[in-house]
């Protein structure tokens, strides 16, 4: 009870606008014994979550965030690295004001075990941390054992994925950049899900753009597992014949089973072998490593099953994931833009129950993914999900969401804006 | 429900509490007669409100709680509390006046003001959203 009024008198003086006490009161870099909330990763989903569970509290519910990098590096707008119209340094964001502003505790490191019943979190340095409530975003994990040779001709640095924005994204610029002009990028995209569903046909665009400007006699192939397009088909394909011509090819149902390194070729399932100068595979995915060797991956060993209104693993108490890992209600992508919204969802639901309050009953999520065709030109997805507490899912509102009518230079200013406003929210 | 009004010469004060009402379904009048001491009758006024504040706040509590997460669902894009970073070509909801706030998510609902994606979006809110959300940001001080 005392802990109960402590927050709730801590809210009621913070909505009045008194938030005196989140300067200086938290070190950054500190292991702690214990954290009321401990957060699993610091992408669009962990870092959210850590800045709002300490907003929504009006700074009184203390947060410690484990994450490896020493910066946030964005996956939305990292295909613009690769077709060459943005730098790393556009899609990179400090992580100081999640700490200086929003007191997040946040600490460099890995977790390597979880235990659920302690509720300890334990480091790869070797400490461990007890929480009240954890918060796991971990993303995604590549299953590169699923393309054979893919995980040597990987760590060697000759086909690389560049699906988790970093040192690939630029490492596979400089592959396109020193490859001759004549020569072939190759994508290859698993079955859905995957991450960001619209991705690889952004980036196929980009690199058919690029090639278009400075190396107009090379290629792209793109080689998808899928039976089609996954995400805003015919505006992608209307694009590619209308600019791509002789550039592009789109080749769908091409499932690769095996890359052979010494040849820069691809093996498929039933179609012929494919050569390229470029090799860009994209393996199946499932939930971030953490997650798995948890067994919190309870849907097919693959995904994360949560308690949707709340974000709770149906595996184990005062766990949330969000993200990446979950496993999907019906026509949710897996975005960086969702993944904001499940941290908001979960941050209002944890502070609602470390502060013995009813958590809200009828939360929904909204989605707006934005695609570039070229350098300007841009097509969106959106769309809204309410939760449904009969059915205890996510429904999209019937009526709402859509795509754009065409490519348009508008929807690419906007598109621009959502990432630097997304990024604020997210870490500032 | 259960009323603790105790008739004794016939003149009353009513204290009722209209939040209290709503959230437990139960009623209270304390009544008192114009003669008891005027002392003791703020001291019963005072005890009752505090109590009944404290249950009375709780709910306006997790209600603005869930208030300000429903309102953060437009700050993906419209930034935090509704304060984009500068130069954005989407705009700031701080501070937007409520009425103003209202027609404009109707007119993209209905069509009437024309869109990228918001005429899309807005379709997926109800009245009582909208009014949620429209409140949050015109209480919000720039």
């Amino acid at each position: 009870m005392k802990r109960r009024s402590f927050v709730q008198a801590s809210m009621a003086l913070g909505s009045l606008g008194t938030l005196g006490s989140m300067v200086g009161c938290t070190s950054v870099g500190r292991v702690p014994e214990k954290a009321r909330v401990v957060v699993i990763g610091g992408g669009y989903g962990g870092a959210t979550a850590a800045k709002y569970v300490r907003m929504l509290s009006n700074y009184k519910i203390d947060v410690t965030m484990i994450e490896p990098n020493g910066e946030f590096v964005s996956c939305p707008i990292s295909n613009l690295v690769i077709g060459g119209s943005k730098t790393m340094a556009d899609i990179t964001t400090p992580y100081d004001k999640l700490s200086g502003k929003h007191g997040v505790n946040i600490v460099r490191d890995y977790v390597v075990s979880i235990d659920a019943a302690k509720k300890t979190v334990t480091l790869a340095s070797g400490p461990s941390i007890r929480y009240d409530k954890l918060i796991m975003s971990p993303g995604i994990d590549l299953m590169f054992n699923t393309v054979e040779g893919l995980k040597e001709a990987n760590a060697s640095g000759q086909i690389l994925q560049a699906w988790k924005a970093g040192p690939e994204t630029l490492a596979l610029r400089k592959q396109l950049e020193s490859m001759d002009n004549g020569g072939v990028y190759a994508i290859t995209i698993p079955e859905a899900p995957y991450r960001c569903p619209p991705g690889p046909y952004e980036r196929a665009s980009q690199v058919a753009h690029y090639f278009k400007q400075h190396k107009p006699k090379s290629k792209v192939l793109i080689l998808d597992a899928n039976q089609d397009v996954t995400s805003k088909g015919p505006l992608f394909k209307k694009f590619w014949a209308d600019n791509y011509k002789g550039i592009l090819e789109y080749m769908p149902q091409h499932k690769v089973m095996a890359v052979d390194a010494k040849t820069n070729t691809l093996k498929f399932d039933v179609q012929n072998d494919v050569k390229a100068n470029v090799l860009n595979v994209l393996p199946a995915m499932r939930a971030g490593g953490i997650a798995v060797q948890s067994n919190l991956a309870n849907v097919n060993a693959r995904w994360c099953g949560v308690h949707y209104q709340t974000f709770e693993s149906t595996q184990a108490k005062d766990i949330h994931v969000i993200g990446d890992s979950i496993l999907l209600a019906p026509l949710m992508p897996k975005s960086g833009h969702m993944a904001n919204s499940h941290a908001k969802v979960t941050a209002s639901a944890i502070v609602a129950q470390l502060s013995d309050m009813p958590v809200n009953p009828s939360p929904f999520l909204s989605n707006t993914c934005y695609s570039f065709l070229n350098d300007k030109m841009v097509v969106h997805v959106a769309s809204v999900h309410q939760y449904d507490d009969k059915d205890k899912t996510y429904k999209t509102v019937p009526g709402s969401g859509g795509v754009s009518s065409v490519p348009n230079e508008l929807e690419g200013i906007y598109a621009w804006n959502w990432a630097q406003n997304i990024w604020a929210d997210t870490l500032m | 429900m259960p009323s603790l009004g105790i008739p004794r010469d016939g003149i009353y004060f009513f204290v009722d509490i209209f939040m209290l009402t709503d959230l437990f379904n139960l009623s209270y009048e304390v009544n008192m007669k114009t003669t008891s001491s005027r002392v003791a009758r703020l001291c019963v006024t005072a005890a009752m409100t505090a109590s009944i504040g404290t249950a009375a706040n709780a709910q306006q509590t997790a209600t603005q709680l869930h208030n300000r997460a429903t309102a953060a669902m437009c700050a993906n894009c419209h930034g935090t509390d509704g304060r984009t970073i500068e130069g954005s070509a989407i705009p700031s909801l701080v501070g937007m006046p409520k009425d103003y706030m209202v027609l404009q998510i109707n007119a993209f609902k209905n069509g009437s003001r024309p869109a990228t994606v918001m005429h899309q979006i807005t379709k997926g809110l109800t009245d009582a959203q909208i009014d949620t959300i429209s409140n949050y940001y015109a209480a919000t001080k720039r």
